[in-house]
């Protein structure tokens, strides 16, 4: 793992021997080029990764090319379908679909990302502190236990519905909710991340290096930071990537329902929701946000998937 | 086993008061009025009347123990009283919805129906498809068959069902006008005629909802079986002479199934929640539908009876699940 990855090749003596097999000896790499390796023999996730990155250009440096506002109202060419000038269509008040995909991919990766970082934060602390100390364990796993007992789906549709307006009054419209949304998901989806921590916490505290650092005197908090939280890093990554799609899904489904972010502030789940209501009109708008979420969420999915093969030194190498 | 049974389920009781107690308190803390739906031509003096009669001014301690008492004591009395006939149910005050001003249980035994059949159907579907698709797959591991099929449920896992269901309906009501988009449930089914319109409005509920079960629920089956598959038994019954039907559908599948069936039972609670959404597509009117319509208008009783139930759910089938895993694997004894 880590700490061997930065040792250096020790200064050769000038033996005829030694020198041969200097010649022949390869620099050390990080073990993260031996991940990559493995990484792009996965077909799916090497293509997922393409597409992913494809979709963060689409959608942040878009804008920079394709400069039409996406509240732009151009009654007239209302409800067309695809041309020249709007790529995607317009929408039932002549707003360019195209410029609306791309500001609805910002909010929606922003939600995605910022969701699953405070998911994995928390999941990894609670992870971590259960298995480290042992005298936390029992509480802070029974609190998984109720988190994961307790009905999701229903209680965030609850807690947005009811805290909507104060948050909106305070930190503005579209910051209010995002707030909200972020906040509500990355709270009840960090469960899963701290249960593998803790297994894998629980493993490594039994590893002669763990001993051995902790016979020198480290100090619990460097023994966290230093020793097991680089070591942990494999199933931690993993579950960013589920929780990236768990997170963009959970939002689309709130837009979908009707209580995400408001209707003149577009996301993914909130053009499909709004192209529902034209369906028979105009079906091809549901396709361009309903493709984008399935894309996207494929596409984290397969990496996942290649990063779970990748990580995995029984795997790695074969 | 059985003392093990008893002790899960006397510890699920402290964990089903402590999540309807969250459930409460969000639901109370939150700074929604249940008059504010109410016309504004009500008197500011009579409006507060009407808060009083809802109960909604005493501690919050107390409004929890009234709302448990009725939940767990009277509203079963009740469902017992309506179900056999016997005169058990108990005088007095039942929850009552804000919105019609009748007992919960009475609009949640209307909507009931609709969803047991669209998601117990889905369900049952969802499996059907899975069992085939997990067992080829896993036996001709690599092979076109295969890779067509992990893709596919790869897919389906990653489509959320508020877009296929959204394709569906573009597809196969829109362009095609095979199917009616939107789920009557008044619909009675007599004859064979109004059996083929209730099949064709419920296909595509079920097909939406299916085909995300079948791909989870495969994924499982199809990594369980290829570690079933290189076991030494298999073996050994191949070497007794068996035939491969009997071999892979018999010995390896009997195997591969223990933890695809708990994950079975795990997700159950899970699909109720998805089909939340589902219902929301196709306008089932469900328990999904009832609780956006009550959350939307501030219906509180509504929303914590919906939201309890759900939690009961998680909390039931979770003990199914362990309690299956114990029965079907002998290897596993809690003691």
């Amino acid at each position: 793992m880590t700490e061997t990855a930065d040792r250096t090749a020790a200064p050769a003596p000038a033996t005829p021997a030694l020198a041969a097999e200097f010649e022949t000896y390869a620099a050390p790499r990080n073990q993260w080029w031996d991940v990559w390796d493995q990484f792009k023999t996965h077909k799916g996730a090497l293509f997922g990764l393409g597409f992913f990155v494809f979709t963060l250009l689409f959608v942040f440096v878009g804008p920079l090319v394709w400069t039409m506002d996406p509240q732009f109202i151009d009654i007239r060419a209302r409800n067309a379908g695809p041309s020249l000038a709007h790529p995607m269509g317009t929408d039932q008040l002549g707003r360019d679909t195209m410029a609306r995909m791309m500001a609805g991919g910002q909010t929606s990766i922003a939600v995605g990302l910022t969701a699953m970082a405070l998911a994995l934060l928390l999941g990894t602390l609670v992870g971590v502190l259960a298995g480290y100390f042992r005298r936390l364990d029992g509480l802070l796993m029974r609190t998984t236990d109720l988190f994961l007992a307790m009905p999701l789906l229903p209680l965030l549709l609850v807690t947005i519905m009811l805290f909507r307006d104060p948050l909106r009054a305070n930190f503005g419209p579209e910051g209010g909710i995002f707030v909200l949304i972020v906040f509500m998901i990355g709270v009840t989806s960090w469960m899963q991340t701290a249960r593998v921590v803790r297994a894998e916490v629980l493993a490594l505290k039994e590893r002669e290096f763990v001993l051995a650092a902790r016979s020198i005197g480290t100090p619990s908090r460097r023994m966290i930071t230093r020793h097991l939280l680089p070591n942990v890093m494999s199933p931690i990554m993993v579950s960013a990537t589920l929780g990236i799609a768990n997170a963009i899904i959970t939002e689309s489904a709130l837009s979908f329902l009707g209580l995400g972010f408001p209707s003149d502030f577009p996301t993914w789940g909130r053009l499909l929701f709004d192209a529902t209501d034209w369906l028979t009109q105009n079906p091809e708008r549901v396709i361009w946000p309903g493709m984008a979420i399935s894309l996207t969420v494929l596409s984290v999915n397969y990496i996942g998937d290649g990063l779970r093969d990748a990580l995995d030194p029984r795997i790695r190498g074969r | 086993m059985l003392t093990y049974t008893i002790r899960r389920l006397i510890l699920a009781i402290p964990t089903l008061l402590f999540i309807s107690f969250i459930i409460f308190l969000i639901v109370k803390l939150s700074p929604s009025d249940p008059t504010a739906s109410l016309p504004l031509t009500i008197p500011p003096d009579v409006r507060e009347l009407i808060r009083e009669s809802l109960g909604v001014n005493d501690p919050v301690f107390v409004q929890y123990f009234k709302w448990l008492k009725l939940m767990v004591w009277d509203e079963p009395l009740h469902f017992i009283e309506g179900a056999t006939g016997w005169p058990v149910a108990p005088e007095g005050p039942r929850i009552i919805s804000y919105q019609t001003r009748s007992p919960v249980m009475d609009l949640i035994a209307q909507r009931m129906p609709q969803t047991l059949w669209v998601v117990g159907t889905s369900y049952i579907v969802g499996i059907l498809i899975a069992l085939p698709l997990g067992i080829i797959s896993a036996y001709r591991q690599y092979s076109i068959f295969d890779q067509v099929g992990t893709f596919i449920s790869m897919v389906g896992f990653s489509v959320p069902t508020f877009f296929t269901g959204v394709l569906f309906i573009v597809i196969f009501a829109v362009n095609l006008g095979w199917f009616p988009s939107v789920y009557n449930t008044t619909h009675v089914v007599t004859d064979w005629d109004s059996f083929v319109v209730q099949l064709k409005q419920i296909i595509m509920p079920v097909m939406v909802l299916g085909l995300y079960n079948a791909s989870q629920i495969s994924r499982y089956l199809r990594a369980s079986m290829l570690d079933n598959l290189n076991q030494d038994y298999v073996r050994t019954a191949r070497a007794k002479g068996l035939t491969e039907k009997i071999v892979v559908l018999v010995h390896v599948l009997k195997n591969s199934m223990i933890p695809v069936v708990t994950v079975i039972a795990l997700n159950v609670p899970a699909v109720f929640g998805g089909a939340i959404i589902t219902e929301q597509v196709f306008k089932v009117n469900g328990i999904g539908q009832l609780l956006i319509i009550a959350i939307q208008s501030g219906d509180v009783p509504v929303v914590q009876t919906v939201s309890f139930i759900f939690a009961v759910l998680i909390v039931l089938f979770s003990l199914i699940a362990d309690i299956l895993y114990g029965v079907l694997d002998p290897r596993i004894r809690y003691d």
